[in-house]
């Protein structure tokens, strides 16, 4: 394989950023976020360099590795940290450093009253490094590392606010759960150690073709729940919208285009354990399915822009996890949806960034309204997110959103009807509540106090957000045409294995998705277009309402199975230790005193009765020598 | 009678040579250098024959002979290894004895006399102590290469007689710092005498008083077994009372709290070394093949000594009775070593001595920063919050007591586990046991220090903790460094110790 000396570059960069700006302090406020961005932008340089090299090369010397250090060599066992970039890596190396690097020039602006700003670049640029490392670690125990990372960064950040115990808590909340899913993977790490005596990519590949099935599949469901935690699917989902809580740069970087997404890239990554074990596959499949349900419901009752945007992620991700999940079809669909989703996704809550900005904040689409006149460009922008993400041709996301509804239609037999079904549900339903944040927000009538006066963003704000709409636009077209993505993407997850005989032909498909994006966007237009909207929820709504305003009931139902069984495990355990352990511990140490304090009464100070000790001990000594003689 | 002139090497008597060598300048300064410049003079030749003396020693480490002095001095790894310890533990503790503030200013004069006021009046030092340092540094080399019983005799008085001298030096409290010296003084002459007792019965057991003449009796079996029975009891009692164990060990704690605390670190550090090193020798070489007879003994010795320290040590009140309770405890641990007589026997001893001597010297180092108006304050008591005070000292020393405690990532972790392991593999299940728990019960009491010193509120005493010289500074953090490296990195010295340790015969 062919291998290169900068890759390294990639990541050491942004992480040369992050170590400046926190060990430089207060002194680096004034240029700290220029140099991130500076720092962001060259990774993202160095990776379109890496591009332009792949693509010089015939497909199969494309993939490049580095050895980095021999990093644990214990008898057999050997894992060097080494780097790889291959055709499914550098898509995920540029949508990081890319995306990445138009969030810090956004931030910039959206940030600058902060006086922590500096802080707030620093932890980026070590997302930044910390995500390309989980993207290109050659082995999955490198690969842990960098989820590991990002799963700090994503903690700092969210908790970036953390003066706000609120906040706070949601920090905590992400940290906790993911520590949930991180578990999964050590195991699997474990699982593959134990029974295929490697961690590489490549050498759990190779032994993968003949090992037993129950490990594979023990490793695949270990993968998955990892994937779970990371990309907040069921059923780890809760902790995303509370991850909210974290500046508005931070959602959309973190939060919708690249870490929750790490999931995705694990079980595309690991395409060839879910290949060989069905049992895993088919679970991959059925969270991805109650996922896009579930965010979706979530989704049509948050009036919080942004946790309406974090349930629409939720939602999303699950298709990508169901396209996964469907396997040598359906991985370059999943993919195609991350990128795609990466743009639009992005580009919409730096757009509901922007409506804050504007509206001192707020976060209350109830307290929107006929934004569309104030900020136009905001609205353009996220316009043309919006059309991406309900699915409307030409745009990015009806040709990776369709893809993906197609291939479960023809997954075959009665499941490939369910989850088709399904994720065309979840198109209507995704329609409808994302027309209802459009209108809410942007066209409904005007329900803000007078003294809020909304104004656009600055250049630094709407430029990132016209880019991403580019993209939003134009991502979806370039990625199909000639199958481009399928066909790069095949070394790496396999060729594209169409089923013979189609259950419902593409443009049956494409019909009734579009079908049910127009219901949904119709029932949406009905209800909050030409009707009024109350400025403060209802409460006399119906318990559907009720439930899903609460999550589905998620974190009820997380306090009464895990959290209250958990503290009372955790106080009956406290107590065991107080009363058996430290009891025994305390005895001893009770017994041990009073014998000390017996004792040291044969020190009595006088040479005399010493000399007597010793002599006494001469003579027993003699006798215990005389004893074991005899 | 004819009398042939002795065949000395002196390339491999060079260390003792050395040192001795310095001594006698030190001798010479006393008597003949103004007083104003003695105490530099003084600093200066002891650490340049010590680091003489460790360079000769470096110098023919690799070299092994039973004729390095007719027979008498055996040349070997171990011995090497031994003197190298003791070596650096001799130059670690000269940096806190140079530290002149512990020591009493005119030695002579009667505690609370007019001549006592007057030497303090004229801000008198007291020098002798270097010469003194160096004689006793001087006899515990030559103690664990011994290999006939007059040499070890000799040995024995010469590393004993000066530190008979130094316990008595103490500035503060000097009736007790000279109570303690009479009575290291008396009970040492009365193991001694023991001691002799005991070389006289071997001489008549084996007509041979060389450790090679011993074994040999030994495997033949001609002699006879009372002889050689009361021999080695007798012997034993007179080394088991200079390393403390159980029961001879009552002289330590008075002597370890009177002494000046920088001579209580070299004391408790160097002696240990030098003994346990000429214990390994005597049972490994010339006792081996009786082990049948004294085993079970020393089992029973270092099982009530590791048991009886710890647990007396729970009880104290003072800090240097505490450690040297925990001394105790720590010999009858290093009695597991011996017991072992086995190669891993050896070389955990080796490493534990080393080992436990670097965190001793470190700890009282800590000891002597801690003080009032009226010096060391060493009563537990005033003690409590010094973490909050001081956090730096009050963790030096919590990090000592962890090494003593045997906690993972110190070098007492790595000592405990490889002597208890090679005890176990030797038979001696009931060491392991007893080693254990004793460990757990040691852990008790050097843990309520560190909560005494991080966990209560401060006294205001007026303890505080002054600013250590250069030289103890020094001294501390090399003793910490070399407990933290031995604790992390333990492998380049234990492969060290397991390729060159052994004893020749």
């Amino acid at each position: 394989m062919t291998t290169s000396t900068s890759l390294v570059y990639l990541i050491a960069l942004p992480l040369l950023g992050a170590t400046v700006l926190l060990l430089a302090g207060r002194r680096s406020d004034k240029w700290g976020h220029l140099l991130a961005t500076a720092l962001s932008a060259s990774s993202f340089g160095v990776g379109l360099y890496q591009l332009s090299q792949m693509l010089a090369r015939p497909t199969e010397e494309r993939a490049v590795t580095q050895k980095l250090f021999s990093w644990i060599n214990v008898g057999t066992f050997n894992v060097d940290a080494g780097l790889l970039l291959d055709q499914l890596s550098i898509c995920f190396v540029l949508l990081i450093t890319g995306v990445g690097t138009l969030i810090h020039i956004y931030s910039i602006s959206y940030m600058s009253h902060d006086e922590n700003r500096r802080r707030f670049f620093a932890y980026l640029n070590l997302f930044i490094a910390a995500m390309l490392l989980l993207v290109l670690g050659d082995s999955y125990l490198n690969l842990y590392v960098g989820w590991e990372g990002v799963g700090l960064a994503s903690y700092l950040l969210i908790g970036f606010w953390n003066q706000k115990p609120a906040y706070a808590t949601a920090s905590k909340k992400a940290f906790v759960m993911n520590r949930v899913g991180d578990m999964g993977l050590s195991f699997a790490i474990m699982i593959a150690f134990a029974t295929l005596g490697t961690v590489s990519f490549s050498g759990v590949e190779e032994a993968s073709h003949t090992a037993s099935k129950a490990a594979l599949t023990a490793i695949g469901i270990m993968l998955l729940v990892a994937a779970t935690g990371k990309s907040a699917q069921f059923p780890l989902q809760a902790w995303l919208g509370d991850a909210m809580a974290g500046p508005t740069p931070v959602s959309a970087l973190i939060h919708a285009a690249t870490m929750v997404t790490a999931g995705v890239y694990l079980i595309v990554r690991s395409n060839f354990i879910f290949d060989a074990a069905p049992t895993a596959q088919l679970l991959v499949v059925i969270v991805g399915a109650i996922t896009l349900t579930f965010g979706a419901l979530v989704g049509t009752a948050k009036d919080d822009i942004k946790k309406a945007l974090a349930a629409s992620t939720m939602s999303q991700i699950g298709y990508m996890i169901l396209g996964a999940g469907l396997g040598p079809a359906g991985y370059a669909f999943a993919i195609m949806h991350l990128l795609t989703h990466g743009f639009f996704k992005a580009g919409m809550f730096l757009g509901a960034g922007s409506v804050m900005h504007g509206m001192n904040d707020q976060v209350d689409m109830r307290r929107y309204g006929a934004l569309r006149k104030f900020m136009p460009i905001t609205f353009a922008t996220f316009g043309l997110g919006y059309l991406a993400i309900i699915g409307v041709p030409p745009f990015a996301g009806f040709y990776s959103k369709d893809a993906i509804i197609e291939t479960a239609f023809n997954a075959g037999g009665v499941k490939g009807i369910l989850l088709g079904s399904t994720a065309l549900l979840g198109a209507a339903i995704t329609a409808f509540y994302m027309t209802r944040v459009m209108v809410l927000t942007f066209t409904s009538k005007q329900r803000w106090e007078d003294n809020q006066h909304p104004h656009e963003s600055p250049l630094l704000m709407w430029a990132p957000m016209a880019i991403l709409a580019v993209g939003s636009v134009t991502t979806g077209f370039l990625f199909t045409r000639g199958d481009a993505l399928v066909h790069w993407l095949s070394p790496v997850v396999g060729e594209h294995a169409e089923g013979e005989n189609l259950l419902l032909q593409p443009i049956v498909v494409s019909g009734l998705a579009l079908l049910a994006v127009a219901i949904g966007v119709a029932i949406a237009i009905m209800k909050y277009q030409l009707s009024e909207v109350d400025a403060i929820a209802p409460h006399d709504v119906s318990v559907f309402t009720r439930i899903a305003r609460k999550d589905l009931l998620q974190d009820s139902f997380n306090e009464a199975v895990f959290m209250r069984p958990g503290q009372a495990l955790t106080s009956l355990l406290v107590k065991g230790d107080q009363n058996v352990v430290d009891g025994a511990v305390r005895g001893i140490g009770r017994t041990a005193l009073g014998a000390g304090s017996v004792l040291r009464k044969t020190q009595t100070g006088f040479a005399r009765s010493y000399a007597a000790l010793i002599l006494i001990g001469a003579i027993v000594l003699i006798a215990g020598i005389w004893v074991v003689t005899q | 009678m004819e009398f042939t002139a002795p065949v000395l090497n002196y390339a491999q008597l060079a260390p003792i040579l050395i040192v001795l060598g310095g001594a006698l300048i030190g001798v010479l300064i006393e008597a003949f250098a103004p007083r104003a410049s003695r105490h530099s003079s003084q600093l200066f030749i002891t650490i340049a024959s010590l680091v003489a003396a460790f360079a000769a020693l470096v110098r023919v480490r690799n070299q092994a002979s039973v004729d390095a002095a007719m027979g008498s001095v055996a040349f070997d790894g171990a011995g090497v290894l031994l003197q190298g310890s003791i070596l650096i533990i001799a130059l670690l503790s000269v940096f806190l004895i140079a530290d002149q503030e512990n020591f009493t200013a005119l030695a002579a004069a009667v505690p609370g006399s007019s001549e006592e006021r007057e030497s303090l009046q004229r801000d008198l030092r007291v020098t002798e102590v270097y010469p003194l340092t160096l004689f006793a540094v001087a006899g515990m080399l030559l103690f664990p290469l011994s290999s006939d019983l007059i040499t070890l005799f000799v040995a024995l008085e010469m590393l004993s007689l000066p530190l008979y001298l130094m316990a008595g030096l103490s500035r503060r409290r000097r009736l007790m710092s000279q109570e303690s010296a009479l009575k290291y003084f008396l009970l040492g002459a009365f193991s001694s005498a023991f001691f002799l007792f005991g070389v006289a019965y071997l001489y008549g057991y084996s007509a041979s008083i060389t450790f090679a003449g011993i074994q040999s009796s030994v495997i033949g079996g001609s002699g006879n077994d009372v002889f050689l029975l009361l021999g080695i009891a007798f012997i034993s009692v007179g080394l088991l009372f200079k390393v403390g164990a159980v029961p001879f060990h009552a002289w330590s704690p008075d002597v370890y709290q009177g002494a000046p605390t920088a001579v209580t670190g070299f004391m408790a550090a160097a002696t240990k070394v030098a003994a346990f090193g000429a214990i390994l020798r005597i049972y490994y070489v010339a006792f081996a093949n009786a082990q049948w007879q004294w085993r079970p003994a020393l089992i029973l010795i270092a099982i009530v000594t590791m048991v009886f320290g710890s647990v007396v040590a729970i009880a104290q009140r003072d800090v240097k009775r505490m450690l040297a309770y925990s001394s105790i405890a720590h010999a009858g641990f290093l009695l597991a070593g011996v017991i072992a007589l086995s190669k891993s026997g050896l070389d955990a001893s080796l490493f534990y001595l080393f080992a436990y001597g670097i965190a001793t010297v470190g700890a009282f180092g800590v000891v002597t920063l801690v003080r009032d108006s009226a010096g060391e304050v060493t009563d537990l008591n005033r003690w409590s919050g010094l973490g909050k005070r001081s956090p730096l000292v009050a963790s030096v020393f919590a990090f000592f007591l962890l090494a003593f405690a045997g906690i993972p990532l110190t070098s007492g972790f790595i000592g405990k586990f490889s002597i208890f392991s090679a005890a176990y593999e030797s038979g001696s299940t009931w060491i392991l046991i007893s080693g254990v728990l004793s460990s757990a019960i040691a852990a008790f009491f050097y843990i309520r220090v560190i909560v005494l010193m991080f966990f209560k509120d401060p006294v205001e005493d007026g303890t505080s903790v002054v600013i250590p010289s250069a030289l103890t500074l020094t001294t501390i953090v090399v003793t910490s460094a070399i407990t933290l490296l031995l604790g992390v990195f333990p492998a380049p010295l234990i492969t060290f110790i397991e390729s060159s340790a052994f004893f020749i015969r």
